[in-house]
């Protein structure tokens, strides 16, 4: 919980990883792209504030203290919810498994949520595991990394014929949100993983689940937008948006979050704070006290309200993983504005 | 003739980031350029991560070697991409001149014309917001908006820029040209002016908040330089 001038803000970390990219996980033979990974996201790390920066060694695996003095002693988050990533192709036991989340369970009880994850090129033993981490750990969510490495193969697409296959069996396990990573462009080649193309056609066709877009695409924000304002199940995820822009770039920030709160809207927009690219304190006191600036550029944005603030830093994802609120931090009425229908194409 | 630095890069300057929609030379793309008295053009280009989508970077190496090949004095060029996760391939693919499929052969379907088209055109919408905005913050109306056309539109680096964009996807471009026209070249009508101007402009801010964050990146690598 994050208190300021009065107001009480439940905090609900929706995108927070606890990785390991340590030397001795680096796949053999494969060790330019282990490291080629946690150098990106080391550059990331250095777009907030200086005073927050950690050593590279340091970046390359914090431990469960770090974990937990950063995200509750000092980061103000009530909930976080881990994203499991595993990138098996370049780290031997896994950047980020739900095994390696869920040991953290134990200790932190509903403190902290562990989604899954899988990957439609795994076929029938991957739909086994599925079921099996879903029994195991009571997953809620899942986390889908469409250009992952996986043999030959360099990424799929929400829309391919096996994820279907996934996405109804995680329905029929209870599971409802997936969150898809949409971020920088990285691999693959053409195919172009990272194209929010896909999520169009797949919200529609799984009305039951929730789409949460991590990054909010960017760099295809612009399509993201003009797909999400006909979605009503598809969200903005905003890790990286907040990290990478809040501090380095406000200017820019100010007109994505503009953007974002005219086409989607703040009933669903979901904070992030992509830990450990970076820690989630700064992020939530910069949001809690951000306004668009008062400048003629910004003047037809709309304007974050206390309640837009609470809804996108927890009360929206506590929603979503039907997370217990206190009272006294949820909003006195549910007044959900959404884009309207002239948004949408005649 | 012998060639010059200065010619090599006014070369590079006119090779762009395709989606970022900016020139390698601004974005500091480009590590180093010489050429030699005999006229060998050698230029290497750096990306900001590892992870650099090897399609973009494909066309940005190629579309290097294609520019640099062009100054006057070149007689042969070695454009190459360093620290990148298929920089081998690309390299040697440009080298050899053999396209972006065959240089991922079994990894890549297609080459990248359209790839290129796709963000063109995009470019060309954004675009509009750069030249319409002032004219709105002037008090343009959307009928007004609606009826122009470019050669009304008072000259700036910005249309200038929207005018070759268009060129580039085969768009009218000329100065009987309508300012404001949608994807497919059909003119906006009044009543579709406010929203197809958010629209630009949600383009322009997609693409220049990438460009800032590949900027922020590459100045974090070259200030540090992850170990």
């Amino acid at each position: 919980m994050y208190e300021k001038d009065g107001e009480k803000y439940f905090v609900v970390d929706s995108h927070s990883h606890f990785w390991d990219a340590s030397r001795e996980n680096w796949r053999e033979g494969r060790e330019e792209f282990a490291k080629g990974w946690i150098d990106c996201f080391y550059g990331y790390h250095q777009l907030g504030p200086p005073e927050t920066h950690w050593d590279y060694e340091k970046y390359l695996k914090v431990t469960p203290e770090d974990f937990k003095r950063d995200m509750y002693e000092e980061g103000h988050v009530d909930v976080a919810i881990f994203q499991s990533t595993y990138l098996k192709e370049w780290y031997t036991e896994g950047f980020n498994t739900v095994d390696q989340n869920a040991a953290l369970l134990e200790e932190l009880g509903d403190k902290v949520i562990v989604n899954g994850r899988f990957d439609p090129r795994d076929g029938a033993e991957g739909l086994k595991q599925l079921e099996a981490d879903a029994k195991k750990y009571n997953l809620k969510g899942c986390k889908l990394y469409t250009a992952e490495w996986n043999g030959d193969s360099r990424g799929y697409k929400l829309t391919d014929p096996a994820c279907y296959d996934f996405l109804q069996a995680a329905q029929d396990l209870g599971i409802k949100n997936i969150h898809a990573h949409k971020g920088p462009t990285i691999w693959p080649l053409n195919k172009d993983a990272f194209s929010a193309d896909d999520v169009d056609q797949c919200a529609t066709d799984h009305q039951g689940l929730n789409f949460i877009i991590e990054h909010a695409a960017i760099p295809r924000i612009d399509d993201f937008c003009f797909m999400a304002v006909q979605e009503p199940n598809v969200y903005a995820g905003l890790s990286v948006v907040v990290g990478g822009l809040m501090h380095a770039r406000p200017k820019f920030f100010a007109k994505v979050m503009g953007e974002l709160l005219f086409w989607v809207g703040e009933d669903r927009m979901t904070f992030g704070g992509d830990y450990n690219i970076w820690t989630p304190k700064w992020q939530v006191e910069g949001l809690v006290d951000w306004q668009m600036p008062d400048d003629p550029a910004f003047s037809d944005y709309p304007r974050m309200t206390t309640a837009s603030r609470k809804k996108i830093l927890g009360l929206n994802a506590a929603r979503l993983y039907d997370i217990p609120v206190p009272a006294e931090l949820q909003l006195p009425t549910d007044d959900p504005a959404q884009p309207g229908e002239q948004l949408v194409d005649a | 003739m012998t060639a010059t630095v200065d010619g090599v890069w006014r070369a590079l300057e006119t090779v762009m980031d395709p989606e970022l929609d900016e020139p390698i030379t601004d974005l500091e793309f480009v590590e180093s350029h010489t050429v030699s008295d005999d006229g060998v053009a050698t230029v290497v280009l750096r990306l900001p991560t590892f992870f650099c989508a090897p399609n973009f970077a494909f066309l940005m190496v190629a579309d290097a070697y294609d520019a640099v090949m062009e100054v006057d004095g070149v007689r042969h060029a070695v454009v190459t991409l360093q620290e990148n996760q298929t920089a081998d391939a690309i390299n040697k693919g440009v080298a050899a001149q053999s396209g972006f499929v065959k240089a991922f052969e079994g990894e890549a379907t297609a080459e990248l014309d359209e790839l290129r088209t796709e963000f063109l055109s995009k470019a060309a919408i954004a675009g509009q917001d750069r030249v319409a905005q002032p004219l709105v913050d002037e008090g343009a109306h959307p009928d007004q908006l609606a009826a122009m056309v470019l050669g009304e539109v008072p000259p700036s680096v910005d249309l200038d820029r929207l005018r070759d964009r268009r060129r580039k996807v085969g768009l009218p471009a000329g100065d009987d040209a309508p300012l404001l026209m949608h994807a497919d070249g059909s003119r906006v009508t009044t009543e579709q002016v406010p929203l197809h101007l958010r629209r630009a402009r949600l383009r322009r801010v997609g693409i220049e908040a990438n460009g800032h964050i590949c900027r922020d990146i590459m100045q974090t690598k070259l200030a540090v330089g992850a170990p």
